[in-house]
């Protein structure tokens, strides 16, 4: 029989480990279920781990498409991590990060045709506060009527994105578009364009702010006394509050940073790789970030590793896609299983794992 | 005669701790018969093994004279083995009724349990409605709760685990008279306990552990307190030494506080007053949930309330926060060191830093000196005398003792000028309790005001200057602590509110 | 007038038994003290294996099974991680959805559109015509009431019976519960795997019964919207059908709105229900005593036995 006895301090070796042996039997089983979908288990875990940064044939193309896609998921899940740290469950971060380019795309067709150079700071403020906003939606609700953060900040996902519908099929939708959904293209604009920094390197200013958002948030959480209230506060709410933090406006400001990253992330977004506000502008970068924030282990650092791998996992799925045939969503349910192993997992840090003889009665 | 229940050999290690270690005594019917012990000797883990909570790793148990060894508490009650915990097994939002039916094996319909309870409750001279729900009633009443939920079961040995720490005195009389009447029908009664004159007075023998092994047996009525003593502690105890002194000026008042309950089951405090003086400690009496852990978030400053209802010097601080507090002089230790006073996953740094930042100049705009951190943790260590592994040792790593010294040597080498301590020995063994006594009387000596909140009368008379108590949320006037007889503090701990008029 | 207020009533009902249904079986996964938010991920595995199984078997009721199981096995996932590994139940919960949701979409490629049988309706077809009661009382689909009468089977077993009171004492205090014997982590487990049949079957009726097709994302937010449920009926389950219907009535009366034309901006009605469910949470959630009074002490809490 087996017994989990509580470890009186978390095992080091396994808060790091568990991750790692989560990605090992993700791959597995993804292996089992690519071949269930009757594909070569060894050659689609390939294509999504290995071509993307490595084949001769695509890596051109992947490799700067890994700092695309994980910039916004970094940027975002950094944000969700100080929440997630204190016990406050942000889960609408694809929300803000709809609000937040929409936002900001406003603000730059605003002025359109300018080329004003304020006008691009401009927009990144009023992503970041478009996001700030939706996140004080239920910031506000909890502090001051008690009422669950993680049920309303996800409903307005779907509000968003009606209002995402309505933008591009209505108020932001291109004057010139011949009537089809979908505002005038941003990144191809002088002024309203989140420019590729370095060539052939996919950095633009959004992976920019992701690695500066990974070393605030680093020393933060190490070295100031704000990070050491939020961890307080999420591991022990009633001693927290017996230290003198204040739970209301910790709430606030964590969701407020939340909001404000998920938002500029949805600017950086519109701005640059996505280009235009359109009715399926957002692909999910705001759930996917969760498991980032957890398979990071809620550490800056971590989330930086844990970004790059999911990005890899996007560009790595397109690509088995194309060259297999295997269908989008089943990189969605990779990634979920990847959170289910890595909680499962986790158990090991905080339990040792004991063989029990049964006691004959 | 066969003995009602005989064990022999028990043996229970957990890691790191041997819990029993070859402990053997023998219970007979109709027998009251303690189980001596400090915090940590091993009693509850004893009786756990008896009641089927815990399997022994060795050794073997005969009830009446038929091998016996509970799976688990069902089989422990089917085998007429029933128990009462010291931290009651109840459902707050639930009724009386609903929670006597979850600890029977087959219970009646709810109109006859109903009626079952009510007929017990009298004949037992236990009152108790059997429709309300429990988290309305008073630690006093919830006992009865569990200890009629036993007698519906008609058991041949009864279970008790330190059950008079909630009473008052005048209840622990009611429920000695129920014990009494229960064992001359011919039940046995195991009784918990480290409380020695309880002892002499209710049990016919006592069977004393240490560290996990039994040490003696004895004739409670036959020989004296102080030898019990001797076998349970292993050494004899110095009494704390305090030197009387006058009095200062006063430092910190409570001016007519009044607070609506927090939670549904909470206290509301009402109308509390009493003021406490430089050099003073003060104590303040009462069975826990009568609004002790109330007035400690007031103190603190977890609850704020207008500014005039509590002053320091004259000064009201009423509205501040625990920080503004702290930065004033004003410390607090609650009750519960996992999880209030300490966060039980944060290592003792982490922990150091927790009420100290202030005080002792812990961070730098903001940031946290993580050196000078470690060297105040290690200082509280050294002083305090906390065993422990080293500084970055979690919390909950420590036992409840030496996690109590480091809470409690946390605040007090912050230089408090008022210092609120709210069940400061509660779960400490006793060469522990008598440390932190000591440190609370050397406070007191240096200047500060000191509030210490208690359940436990012996302690508050041993340090208190003053004494005062609380009930139901309300607070009775304090009085001289030298002058008081364990009734006068029973008759103001039943019912605080209408003391202040006989006395005046 | 733009919206016939039977035809109205008759959308509301079938608009309102998925999330009655999923909202029901998470009642009585957070009584015994569990809180799961992977219902949105056990809906859409129910949809899309009630969606499967319906079109090959012909039947419709072997849908219905098959979408139970399906969300019983997505919770099966839930209750290991949490009952035997200790796992966070927030974080499990949402891992359950955002799993579920990929998992689904994967099963589900290439079904939509496809034909499924009809589905049972147990009373005849003379009286569907019976002026108002009806359409609003006789004419819907066997499930709607099952589902009504799941409600009423969830309040006599919680009230009524020993189980019931055994399950509440579990979501009140397990460590007491544990001390007088009772399974914990096995009453758990049931509750979870009921909660997760439940969801399943909600979700197979949205896919069988009221949209008859399979789409991908096709619960949109229906999972969250029966957790919320639960919050406003303070965890009393003749308060989660009032919720399910008020629910229902607004999406209903919102589709209707919208293709009456009326000069309500789309977006506004499409968030509508969305909108109104977190209006509803904050009013409820407000008011201190009431909503305090039944949520279960133990809700989300890692119940571990120690020594």
């Amino acid at each position: 029989m087996i017994a989990l006895e509580k470890r009186p301090q978390p095992a080091r070796g396994w808060v790091i480990g568990a991750p790692l042996l989560a990605v090992v039997l993700t791959m597995i089983a993804g292996g089992i279920m690519f071949a269930a979908l009757g594909k070569d288990p060894v050659g689609a875990i390939r294509i999504i781990f290995w071509d993307p940064l490595f084949s001769e044939q695509f890596s051109g193309y992947s490799r700067p498409q890994l700092l695309v896609k994980a910039g916004p998921l970094i940027l975002i899940a950094i944000g969700l991590s100080l929440g997630f740290r204190a016990g406050i469950w942000n889960i609408g971060a694809e929300g803000q990060y709809i609000v937040g380019a929409l936002c900001g795309a406003a603000f730059g067709l605003a002025f359109w045709p300018s080329t004003h150079p304020l006008i691009f700071p401009g927009m990144v403020l009023a992503g970041l506060l478009g996001g700030v906003l939706w996140a004080m939606i239920p910031a506000l609700l909890r502090v001051y009527a008690r009422t669950n953060e993680i049920l309303v900040s996800l409903l307005l996902v779907y509000v968003a994105e009606a209002m995402l519908a309505s933008a591009a099929t209505g108020w932001l939708r291109n004057p010139e578009g011949a009537g089809f959904p979908g505002s005038r293209n941003l990144a191809r604009h002088a002024g309203t364009d989140n420019p590729e920094l370095i060539a052939g390197t996919g950095m633009h200013w959004g992976v920019l702010a992701a690695f500066v958002a990974v070393i605030m948030a680093y020393v933060i959480m190490t070295r100031h006394v704000l990070g050491y209230q939020i961890r307080l506060a999420g591991q022990a709410p009633r001693a927290a509050r017996f230290g003198g933090v204040n739970a209301g406006r910790l709430v606030i400001l964590c969701m407020g940073v939340s909001g404000a990253l998920a938002g500029m992330a949805g600017l950086f977004e519109v701005a640059g790789p996505a280009g235009r506000i359109s009715i399926d502008f957002n692909v999910g970068y705001g759930f996917t970030a969760i498991i980032v924030a957890f398979l990071g282990r809620l550490n800056p650092i971590g989330i930086l590793l844990a970004g790059l791998l999911l990005a890899l996992t996007f560009i790595g799925g397109e690509l088995a896609q194309l060259m297999l045939g295997i269908p989008a969503p089943a990189i969605q349910a990779f990634q979920g299983m990847l959170l289910f192993f890595l909680l499962a997992l986790d158990v090991l840090a905080n339990y040792r794992v004991k063989l029990k003889r049964r006691v004959a009665a | 005669m066969t003995a009602l229940l005989e064990i022999s050999g028990l043996c229970k290690a957990y890691p790191g701790v041997v819990a029993n270690d070859d402990v053997s005594f023998a219970i007979q019917p109709g027998e009251v018969h303690a189980l001596l012990g400090e915090n940590g000797a091993g009693k509850s883990t004893l009786v756990k093994m008896i009641y089927g909570l815990v399997k022994p790793d060795h050794g073997t148990m005969r009830l009446r004279g038929a091998p016996y060894a509970p799976a688990e508490p069902r089989a422990a009650r089917a085998a007429g083995v029933a128990m009462v915990f010291q931290h009651f097994s109840l459902f707050e939002a639930l009724s009386v009724a609903e929670n006597i039916a979850l600890g029977m094996e087959d219970p009646p319909k709810p109109r006859d349990l109903a009626a079952r309870i009510s007929a017990v409750s009298q004949a037992y001279g236990l009152p108790l409605d059997p429709f309300r729900l429990v988290g309305d009633l008073s630690a006093g009443e919830r006992q009865r709760v569990e200890i009629i939920r036993c007698l519906l079961q008609d058991p041949k040995l009864l279970i008790m685990d330190e059950p008079t720490s909630v009473l008052t005195p005048q209840e622990v009389e009611i429920l000695f008279h129920t014990l009494r009447k229960l064992a001359a029908e011919g039940t046995a009664i195991l009784y918990i306990s480290h409380k020695l004159e309880e002892i002499r007075t209710l049990c016919d023998a006592a069977t004393i552990l240490r560290l996990g092994r039994k040490v003696g047996e004895c004739t409670p009525a036959a020989v004296t307190a102080a030898h019990m003593a001797e076998l349970m502690v292993g050494k004899s105890l110095a009494q704390p030494a305090r030197a009387a002194q006058a009095p200062g000026a006063v430092l910190l008042a409570i001016n007519g506080l009044n607070l609506p309950a927090t939670s549904s089951f909470g206290t509301s405090l009402r109308d509390v007053r009493f003021s406490v003086r430089a050099g003073e400690i003060l104590g303040i009496g009462g069975v826990a949930g009568n609004g002790q852990d109330e007035l400690l978030s007031v103190l603190s400053g977890e609850i704020t309330t207008a500014p005039d209802t509590i002053t320091l010097a004259g000064a009201p601080i009423g509205a501040l926060g625990p920080h503004a507090r702290r930065e004033k002089g004003v410390l607090c230790a609650p009750e519960e060191r996992l999880g209030h006073a300490a966060a039980p996953d944060m290592s003792l740094t982490e922990n150091a830093l927790l009420t100290a930042r202030i005080r002792r100049g812990l961070d730098q705009g903001g940031f946290v000196d993580w050196a000078r951190t470690r060297e105040f943790a290690q200082e509280i260590i050294t002083r305090f005398d906390v065993r422990t592994p080293g500084t970055e040792v979690v919390a909950r790593a420590l036992s409840g003792g030496n996690l109590q010294k480091f809470v409690i040597g946390r605040e007090i080498l912050q230089a408090p000028s008022v210092l609120v301590v709210n069940q400061p020995t509660w779960g400490v063994d006793a060469s522990a309790a008598a440390a932190i006594r000591q440190a609370l009387l050397d406070l007191a000596q240096g200047g500060a005001a000191v509030i210490v909140i208690s359940q436990d009368l012996d302690e508050l008379l041993e340090i208190a200057d003053r004494f005062c108590a609380l009930n139901e949320g309300r607070m009775s006037s304090a009085r001289d602590a030298r002058a008081l007889s364990m009734e006068e503090i029973g008759l103001m701990l039943g019912g605080a509110h209408d003391m202040a008029e006989v006395v005046a | 007038m733009i919206v016939d207020p039977v035809t109205l009533m008759v959308a509301l009902i079938t608009v309102a038994t998925p999330v009655l249904l999923a909202a029901i079986g998470e009642l009585v996964v957070e009584k015994a003290g569990v809180l799961n938010l992977g219902v949105e991920g056990m809906m859409i595995m129910g949809a899309v294996c009630g969606f499967v199984v319906a079109h090959h078997s012909g039947s419709a009721a072997v849908g219905f099974a098959a979408g139970m199981a399906g969300g019983a096995a997505l919770a099966m996932l839930f209750a290991v991680l949490t009952q035997l590994l200790m796992a966070n139940q927030v974080a499990s919960g949402l891992a359950l959805t955002l799993f579920g949701l990929g998992l689904a979409a994967l099963i589900g490629v290439g079904y939509g559109g496809r034909d499924l049988p009809a589905v049972y309706r147990p009373f005849p077809e003379v009286w569907h015509d019976i002026a108002v009661i009806g359409p609003i009382v006789f004419s819907h689909s066997a499930l709607v009431y099952v589902a009504l009468l799941l409600v009423v089977a969830v309040w006599l077993v919680l009230t009524r019976t020993r189980i019931g009171l055994v399950l509440r004492a579990v979501g009140e205090n397990h460590d007491a519960a544990h001390a007088l014997g009772y399974k914990v982590v096995r009453i758990r487990i049931a509750a979870i795997l009921f909660g997760g049949a439940c969801a399943g079957l909600g979700g197979a009726f949205l896919s069988v019964v009221r949209v008859q097709n399979w789409l991908e994302g096709m619960t949109a937010g229906a999972g969250w919207i029966a957790l919320a449920l639960v919050v406003f009926a303070a965890w009393k389950p003749w308060r989660v059908l009032l919720g399910a219907w008020l629910f229902g009535g607004i999406a209903a009366l919102q589709l209707r709105l919208q293709a009456a034309e009326v000069g309500v901006p789309v977006a506004l009605l499409d968030a509508s229900p969305y909108l109104i469910t977190i209006i509803v949470l904050v009013i409820i959630s407000s008011d201190r005593s009431r909503a305090a009074l039944n949520a279960p002490a133990m809700l989300g809490r890692i119940f571990h036995t120690s020594g």
